[in-house]
Parts: structure tokens; sequence; C-alpha cells
């Protein structure tokens, strides 16, 4: 009997002490600058992970894996497009690997999650990708910062606003995917739109993976608008705009969408289908600013295929880290100044082409180009700019105590007037 | 085996834990907090697939309402932590309760494709109900007491907690009524034949197993403080099934065994390569070849020098 006691107990050990091997905290200045990198390498999204770290990992190769003298260090983890399993990694980076930062995660429910963990410990984490508007709204962390990324309702507004003062759009039907990222997007979109006197003739929400798009098909037609918004990521995406085509719908009636549809992950798939479609973004392939075509150039080189949001988000996050770790020269443990340098950084010459600062919120405020898919010479399609909407903060025109006050998007509240 | 043998176990695994905050602090002892609560939620789920001889696949949903329940009441409605994790339990078990009377009455495969289907309708629930659930984003917040804040502190309070529950569990399995589950798992017919009305015993076993399900769900609450569908789906309840299976079915503490060893591997793997997933796969095909009645399992059977486990 003793022996089997000597066996538990010997498991038990045994299995307490397998965790990996634990890093006293050396955190001396002067050894390299920790960078913890969170992508879904696996799962649903994980075509969009592997492009995040192709783009973080591009800049640091091109500018040497040093800045202000420091070495930067980064660790790439996969958090399998799961919230728990992006909270674990988060919590090994941070307590096992002493990271200095996070950055990264592409679903907003991962990002949420590490948010949470971060706001207990006061590590900075950066959010490129994470589009979730309240995070730097109403739920806002202050070492919790979108560095080169968008909040989602930012970016269909001047959209909106272009398509009723420029072209005459009165009339919109809305169709997007059922999930908060998609009730932000149509939010912005249609709350804009609705202000300025224009009618939301029809909204409809599908389930994530949609295979089948012919009965939304049917109800556009009948509802008659003057332009369709879709707001349609992965392969929802791709099958939204073939389909669209398939029905003999394009040319028939306008389309535009969120940045997502024609993002480079979903039409550099796809052929003339997604030709003439419009939307708006921080961030266009087809932007002849000289630092956008050199990043574009140099991304294609690297990786043999034109850089999608992921790529260009994680690159121009990379650089605006690499901007405020040079203004602190290297002293990244020092957290609140750190983050102060970080708020300071105003980015030019990134590829996103204009110059780029935070508001009060850690929310970029960007110049937006409205753009539209087109050919390139070499057959390729990619987005174009034809106007820019300069400063569009998340904001928008709205003072943001006042624009706080009304409820997050949610397929229940979309912020229609009349 | 004598109680003060027992007695003697119990103490030196206890021991052996309390020391691990002192011996590995930082990240390991997170893991072990995580490794203790998934070990009493593999334990919950020992008493149904061990002991009743029902193996269900809807645990992860049980505990996770727990979760959800204990986030919301605290985050959304700003309550008080303990009266989260009472409703918590009390909602954890009665969602047990409700699968219970749909499934009581099947077993085998069928049971398993019942709870199955149970779970899932949870998950489904989950996702779907933004305006209470918030959707796939989930409901964030801490909700721990103040005083549990430290890492160190928090793997006390769940050491305690998880060593109460297991005691607790061990004295139901071993009781009049765990025995009367055993006879069901032998053979239900004899039962009803002796005068036991099969169903009302398991429905009671099945709540009981949710109710610990739930506790350690208010445990992940505290540790996690955040929840999401992910938490209540169908990986989240095979997961924890592999864990009871992995350390053995049937003999209890075995499901600490199995959490230690999955949490610990996918964790070690999982630093080398992206592709865990498949080390995790090629052990539970050892484990089902080499070890069928699991690890725990296998070592009373070499101790015991006969093929049955013992009960």
């Amino acid at each position: 009997m003793d022996r089997r006691n000597f066996i538990k107990a010997a498991g038990a050990v045994a299995a307490a002490a397998t965790g990996p091997g634990y890093i006293p905290g050396a955190t001396a200045q002067g050894g390299p600058i920790r960078i913890g990198l969170l992508a879904p390498l696996t799962g649903v999204v994980a075509s969009g992970g592997k492009e995040m770290v192709e783009g973080f990992n591009l800049y640091w190769n091109q500018h040497g894996h040093k800045v202000a003298g420091r070495e930067i260090q980064v660790t790439v983890e996969d958090d399998a497009s799961n919230p728990n399993t992006a909270l674990e990694k988060a919590r090994r980076l941070v307590e096992q690997g002493n990271v200095h930062m996070l950055i990264g995660d592409l679903l907003a429910n991962t990002g949420l999650a590490v948010a949470e963990y971060v706001k207990g410990n006061g590590v900075p984490y950066f959010i490129p990708i994470i589009a979730a508007d309240d995070l730097t709204q109403r739920k806002r962390i202050p070492n919790v910062v979108r560095i080169a990324g968008y909040a989602a309702s930012q970016m269909p507004r001047p959209l909106a606003d272009w398509l009723y003062k420029k072209k005459g759009i009165r009339k919109v039907v809305t169709v997007s995917q059922d999930y908060t990222f998609g009730h932000e997007q149509c939010g912005g979109f249609v709350q804009t739109f609705s202000e300025l006197g224009g009618k939301v003739v029809g909204q409809y929400w599908h389930p994530l993976n949609t295979q089948d798009f012919s009965p939304y098909l049917a109800q556009i037609q009948d509802a008659k608008p003057d332009i369709v918004y879709a707001m349609e990521t992965g392969a929802d995406g791709t099958r939204f705009i073939q389909q669209w085509a398939n029905f003999g719908m394009k040319g028939k009636m306008p389309l535009c969408g969120s940045m997502n549809l024609t993002d480079q992950s979903i039409i550099r798939n796809l052929g003339a289908e997604s030709e003439g479609i419009l939307s708006a973004a921080h961030f266009c392939e087809g932007n002849d600013a000289p630092a956008t075509q050199k990043f574009v150039a140099d991304y294609e080189k690297a990786y043999q295929k034109l850089p999608s949001l992921y790529g260009f988000s994680m690159y121009s996050g990379a650089m605006w880290l690499a901007a405020a770790i040079e203004a602190v020269k290297g002293s990244v443990e020092d957290r609140p100044k750190f983050l102060e340098a970080v708020r300071k950084v105003v980015l030019t010459d990134s590829p996103l082409g204009r110059p780029v600062r935070l508001d009060d919120y850690g929310e970029p405020v960007y110049d937006v180009f409205i753009r539209e898919v087109k050919k390139r010479p070499d057959g390729k399609y990619w987005n174009v700019p034809l106007e820019v909407y300069p400063n569009v903060s998340q904001f928008w025109h709205y003072k943001p105590e006042e624009y706080m006050k009304q409820p997050p998007y949610s397929r229940s509240f979309q912020g229609i007037k009349g | 085996m004598t109680r003060a043998t027992r007695l003697r176990i119990a103490l030196a695994t206890l021991v052996l834990l309390a020391a691990v905050p002192l011996a590995f602090p930082g990240y390991p002892t997170t893991l072990a907090t995580e490794t203790l609560i998934f070990a009493t939620l593999a334990m919950s789920i020992d008493i149904l697939a061990g002991f009743a001889g029902r193996t269900p696949l809807c645990h992860g949903a049980i505990f996770g309402v727990s979760t959800y329940v204990v986030l919301y009441y605290v985050t959304v409605a700003n309550g008080d932590p303990w009266v989260g994790a009472a409703l918590g339990v009390a909602a954890a078990t009665l969602t047990a309760m409700v699968f219970a009377l749909l499934a009581v009455r099947t077993s085998g495969v069928y049971f398993l494709l019942v709870t199955l289907a149970l779970g899932m309708v949870v998950w489904g629930v989950c996702l779907r109900w933004t305006s209470v659930t918030g959707g796939e984003n989930g409901i964030r917040g801490t909700v721990r007491p103040a005083w549990l804040g430290d890492a160190r502190v928090l793997y006390y309070f769940t050491l305690a907690a998880t060593g109460a529950m297991a005691a607790a569990m061990w004295r139901f399995v071993r009781s009049p009524f765990g025995l009367t589950l055993a006879g069901i798992r032998e053979s239900e017919t004899r039962m009803r034949a002796l005068g036991y009305d099969v169903p009302l015993h398991l429905f009671l076993g099945f709540a009981v197993s949710g109710f610990f399900a739930g506790m350690a769900g208010v445990l992940y609450a505290f540790f996690n403080s955040f929840v999401s569908p992910s938490t209540v789906g169908l990986a989240q309840s095979v997961e924890a099934l592999l864990m009871a299976i992995v350390g053995g079915i049937g003999t209890l503490f075995g499901g600490l065994v199995g959490a230690a060893i999955i949490i610990a591997l996918e964790n070690l793997v999982s630093a080398y390569t992206e592709r865990w997933m498949m080390a995790l796969g090629l052990l539970f095909v050892f484990t089902m070849i080499f070890a069928p009645s699991g690890v725990l399992g296998r070592v009373r059977q070499a101790l015991a020098g006969n093929g049955k486990p013992r009960t």
C-alpha cells in the first residue's frame, strides 16, 4: 500500500513539474526587447494569421532586428482562433516569456479576451487587426492601443457620405454576416447615411459560413436599392462576390462594401467578378504614394502576393512600435513613458501613404480613401483610390462624449435616423 | 486500502500541490490553477462516465453555463461575486437537471449523442443571444473578489476548493447511493428487479455531477475573467472527457492526473509546433491501446496485480 502512496504522490509531482521551466524575470536594460506576437496560425482564420506574421516579420527583416541599440526579439504564438487559447498564450508570453509587450490577434473575441487579461497587469497590448469599437470607446483600457488598426464603424462612414453627396445614392440595403463586427460596420454605414437623409430599405443578416446567398440576392433585387453595402469576411466574401456575378447582378446594381470585402485576401483569388466594387479604407495597395508602392513591391517580392489588410496593418504596426521605441531610447520597461511615446507617434512614410496619429482614446485618425477595385496592367486586381477624406476619426463628426452615450451597434441598434 | 492509508495519500498529494507556487512561481502556478479547475470538471464527468456508466458529452456546456452566469451577474448586473457564484452553481445544476430529464432513459451511444446535442443547444444559445451573452465576443471582466487578485492566493483558494470538492465527490461515489449508480452501470435490469428506480437514481447522479461541474465553472470564471461560446462548445466537453479518460475512468482522482497530463502537454508541445493537436491525438491513441483504463487505472491494476480497476 505504501508503494501505491508513493507512486500516486510521485505522479502528482511529475504532473505539477511538467509545466515548462520557469525563467526568472531578468529585465535588465540593454538586453533584447521581447515582443509577443499572437496570431491565429490554426483554426478558421489561419490564412489571415499567417499573413499577420509575414507582415510583422517583413518590417524587422528589412530594418534589422535592432532599435535604439536593443535587439528586437519576436516570439510568435498561435492563438488557434480561439479566445481561451489566446488567453492562455498571452499568459505564457507575459508570465513565462517576460515579454515587454503583446501585439496581434485577429478575431475580436480573441482580442477582447487578451485585453481583459492585460487590463489587470498593465502589459502594453497593441491591436492592429482587432476592430471591436468598444476597445477604444466605451470600454477602453489605457494600455490597449490600436496602432495602425481601425474601429469597425470608422471606415464605412466616409463611404456613406461620399455615396450620398457625390453619387446621388438615396436608397441602400445592407447584407452582412450576423456578428458584432458586421453589426458595427453596417451601423456606421447606415447611421451616417440615414442622418444625411438617405433611406435604408433593408438589412439582411446571414450566419457566418453561408454557402448559398440566393435567398438574400433575391430579396435585394426586390428591394430595388440604389446600391448594396456588403460586409463579408473570409470565404463568405469570396462566395458573395462570385454569386453576385453569377446572379447577373454585377453591372446591373452597384456594389459597395466593407474594406474586408475587397481586401487582397479575398480578391486575389477572384478575377473580373471583383472589378468595380467600392469600399473605404485607410490603405490602398493601388495608391501611387512612393512609400505604399515600395511596400507593395517588397511584399510581393517576399511573399509572391499583394499585401492584405493583415500584412499591411502588422507591418505598419511594427513601424509604429519602432518609432515609439526609438523615442524612449529603448527603455520599454518604463511602461507609462513607453505608452505615452506610442500615443505621440505621428507615422509618416508608412505604407498607409498618409500621416497617421492617435486620438485621445488610442484610436488612429486616418485620411480615408474611397477605393475601387481595378485591374492592374499585369492582370491582377487591386484597390485604387478615388477620393480622400482627411482626418476621419472613429467618432466621425460627433462629439466623443455624446457619441458614446448611444448604445454599441448591434443587430437591434443600428442608429438609423428617421 | 485502509482509511489511514487513504488519508495519508490525500495529505501527501495536498502537501505536494501546496508546494507548487513555492517551487514554481509565475506561469507554472497559473497552469497549475487551470489544472485544478479542469481536474474538478473531469472528476464531475467521472461520476457519470465511470460510476454510472453513462458517458456525457455536455459537461463543457454545464460548466460554461455557470461561468457565464457568474460573469454576467458580476460584470453586467454589478452583483456580488459570491452571490454570482451561488447563482452560477444553481444554474449549472438546473441545466444538468433539464439535461438529465431528457437523457437518463438512454444509454451507451444514444446517451452520448443526446448529451452532445443538448450541449450544442447551450452553445447555440450563447452564440446567438447576443444581448445577454455578448455573442461570439463573450463577456469579460474581473469577477474574483479583490483578495483573490494575487495568482498565488488564487491558486491556494482553488486548491482548497478542489480538495474539498474531490473529498465530497469521493464520499458521494462511495456512499450507498453512489453504489447504486455502480449497480446501474453493471446491470440496469438487475437494479430494476431489486426495486431501484433507475431513472431517478441516474437523474440525481446527473444533477450532482452537474453541481460539481458548476463549481468548476465558478472557479474558471474567477480564474479566466472571460467567457465566450468556445467555453461551452463541444471541444471543451470533449477535452474534459478526455482528461477523465486519460486519467482513468472510474478512478475519480484520475481526473487530476488526466488534467495535469493534457494541460502540461498542450503547453509543452505547443511551444515547439503549432501541430500540437497531433501530439494530443497520439497520446489518446496510445492511452487507448496500452492503458485503456487510464493512467491511474493502469497503475492501480499493476499494483493490485489483477485485471480489474477498483472503483
